[in-house]
């Protein structure tokens, strides 16, 4: 029997009973469906997170302290490592770093009039707006001589703007009380909205370095410093940089472990992007049970339909049929349902994700090796569970199977 | 010519500890043209017979030839091709797909014939269909058909490969007596164009329309003789209009 007949056989015998051919599909259908629909929400989700990240410049290098302390683990201590004094050395040696801030953060309640707002307020200097890419929309930025002057001035963003001032009122030369602390409003940012992890990115106050760290705050040391690559290209040069000069400055021995911690933007990408890997892989593999159990429908129902057409199976031994093409016909029975039910599932995947990405705003992304492999994987299925009825099959006697009622 | 020859056949089965010996050494001839009909109670061994002569089964013992091939020893897979080629069944209960046309229902048998084109497939189904007189009801389904009807779907099924004999299992066994004579009449038609049948059946009534007749008993042949056949289409002429409906 010749591919073409066989099909042909195939195909007219699933025709003889649509609804049970679309409700075997129908598991199938699911499973494919969410494994597609979880993979490409998956890469968009990664997507977006690129494309956000890579807007907040791909060459913002962050350097931290080092929660773990060299040598002897002392466990989480809180021992502070970065002070001023490190900016400035960055700034005097660094050849491949454009802008250098430090940065403090303390959090607290904002208080104008009968509105209070809980935020974090952040202390830096000037160039720490070039560093972010803020753009201001109203006012000004403030100065280094206002940082000089620990000056209580502040920049605020829309969030603050909207929940301060909920009238209407021009927030710029007003004063707003932080904690007990007034300042003034010299400056409003342009309106960022929502990052993809939900944040707030116009929930944010900042205010010259000087005032938070010793007004606010009364430390001497500095909780972070920001720094910009002069390009995207010797961000992994300058972090090399940085790291180098602040190894000199704390004096850390060849042998001995950094006691801070340089990031540049690309590696919490790379974070970032490795967690949305991992959770879609996760949720892939649980909806790729979902495709296990449409396999085992398929098996279910091929196996009551060899029992069912145990008549119809001698007869076509009778006219001619050999054990093969009988195995042959059901394997094809199987696989051909696998297979519509997988095209089914990829459109139907693709159509979810399409309206998730599309409500959620992200971008539309559709993993071509993830169609492969669910064409592949759903063969495999009607080959798979489809084997064992059509084994049966092909192994009834035809006198017996005539017989059969 | 003589196209079935079985020699010394005989045929056993293990049921349990004990041995069953349906066939206990049968031997005969079918020639070309011939209406042979198989007779014998149930437990005779005829349908066992028909089993072997269908190539369904093989015999324990003894020599087949169909067509001058011998057939005795003979792997699944080469049966199934001579059965394809050779051999026409027509059986009690039509046994048609269900929610298939007549005329796919027919075309089935070509289908395992890789030989056999599509178009000519098709050609050939409807030349069968014609020759059983069913061109007007070849794309209704099974359910949709009388079971007089049904029958002649499976007879254009069994000749639509040109087999060298049509087997037919009590192929009346399931119609009424009416119903019973048109297709005998069709299968005296088909074996005045030269067809070869062989028709097993327990009914006497039915073995008068062929032109011979082998009778089984316990595994053996009793009587084998020929005869000249009472024509069907005259005893369907003569059967009363029913008037009751």
């Amino acid at each position: 029997m010749n591919l073409y007949n066989l099909f042909h056989i195939a195909i007219v015998a699933l025709l003889r009973n649509k609804t049970r051919a679309i409700l075997t599909m129908l598991g199938v259908i699911i499973g494919i469906s969410s494994v597609i629909a979880m993979l490409s929400l998956g890469q968009s989700s990664s997507e977006s997170i690129r494309n956000e990240v890579s807007g907040m410049g791909t060459n913002l290098i962050m350097v931290m302290r080092q929660w773990r302390r060299p040598g002897v683990n002392t466990g989480n201590t809180n021992v502070e490592t970065l002070v001023y004094s490190d900016c400035q050395a960055i700034r005097r040696h660094a050849k491949y770093v454009d802008y250098v801030s430090p940065y403090v953060s303390s959090g607290g309640q904002l208080v104008r009039g009968n509105n209070n707002w809980p935020t974090t307020i952040n202390g830096v200097e000037p160039c720490y707006l070039e560093i972010r890419k803020y753009k201001l929309s109203a006012g000004t930025f403030f100065t280094d001589e206002q940082v000089a002057k620990y000056a209580k001035v502040c920049i605020i963003g829309q969030t603050i703007v909207e929940n301060l001032f909920p009238n209407g009122e021009n927030p710029i030369g007003k004063e707003i009380r932080f904690n007990k602390t007034p300042f003034k409003v010299i400056g409003v940012i342009e309106e960022k909205g929502e990052n993809q992890m939900g944040q707030d990115q116009d929930d944010i106050v900042i205010a010259p370095f000087t005032t938070i760290q010793r007004r606010i705050l009364a430390i001497d040391y500095v909780h972070m410093i920001y720094a910009s690559a002069k390009s995207e290209e010797v961000a992994e040069r300058a972090t090399d940089e940085i790291e180098e000069i602040l190894r000199v400055e704390h004096h850390i021995q060849p042998y001995q472990e950094n006691d801070f911690d340089v990031r540049t933007q690309s590696e919490m990408l790379d974070m970032m992007t490795s967690i949305t890997g991992f959770l879609t892989v996760l949720l892939a593999a649980i909806a790729s049970i979902s495709l296990i159990v449409g396999g085992i429908g398929i098996m279910n129902i091929m196996y009551v339909t060899v029992t069912e057409r145990t008549k119809e199976i001698g007869l076509r031994m009778a006219i001619g049929a050999r054990g093969k093409d009988i195995m042959m016909q059901f394997l094809a029975e199987s696989t051909i349902l696998s297979l519509i039910g997988g095209v089914i599932g990829v459109l139907f995947g693709i159509l979810i994700s399409y309206v998730v990405t599309a409500v959620i705003d992200w971008p539309f992304v559709i993993s071509t090796s993830a169609v492969i492999a669910s064409f592949l994987v759903c063969a495999a299925t009607g080959i798979f569970f489809g084997w064992y009825p059509a084994k049966k099959a092909a192994n009834l006697d035809p006198i017996n199977a005539l017989r059969y009622e | 010519m003589s196209i079935i020859k079985v020699e010394n056949l005989k045929r056993n089965f293990q049921v349990g500890a004990e041995v069953v010996r349906a066939l206990r050494g049968i031997s005969f001839e079918i020639n070309q043209g011939e209406f042979v009909s198989i007779m014998g109670t149930s437990g005779s061994g005829k349908s066992t017979l028909l089993n072997i002569l269908g190539c369904l089964d093989s015999p324990s013992e003894g020599e087949y030839y169909i067509d001058d091939i011998p057939v005795s020893h003979r792997t699944k897979d080469e049966l199934s091709l001579i059965r394809n080629r050779k051999i026409g069944f027509v059986f009690q209960s039509y046994n048609l797909l269900p929610r298939t046309s007549a005329l796919d229902n027919v075309e089935l048998p070509l289908l395992y014939n890789r030989n056999v084109s599509s178009s000519e497939r098709r050609e050939r189904a409807f030349e069968a269909i014609r020759m059983v007189g069913l061109e007007e009801r070849m794309y209704h389904v099974p359910n949709q058909l009388s079971g007089g009807q049904q029958q002649r779907v499976a007879i254009a099924r069994a000749l639509v490969t040109d087999p060298v004999i049509i087997l037919a299992d009590e192929a009346t066994g399931n119609l009424d007596t009416r119903t019973s004579y048109e297709i005998m009449t069709l299968f005296q038609e088909l074996n005045a164009k030269g067809k070869t049948i062989g028709f097993v059946t327990h009914e006497p009534d039915i073995a008068r329309f062929t032109s011979r007749t082998i009778m089984l008993r316990d595994g053996h042949i009793i009587k084998d003789e020929t005869v000249t056949p009472v024509s069907a289409r005259q005893m369907l002429d003569a059967l009363p209009k029913s008037t009751d409906y």
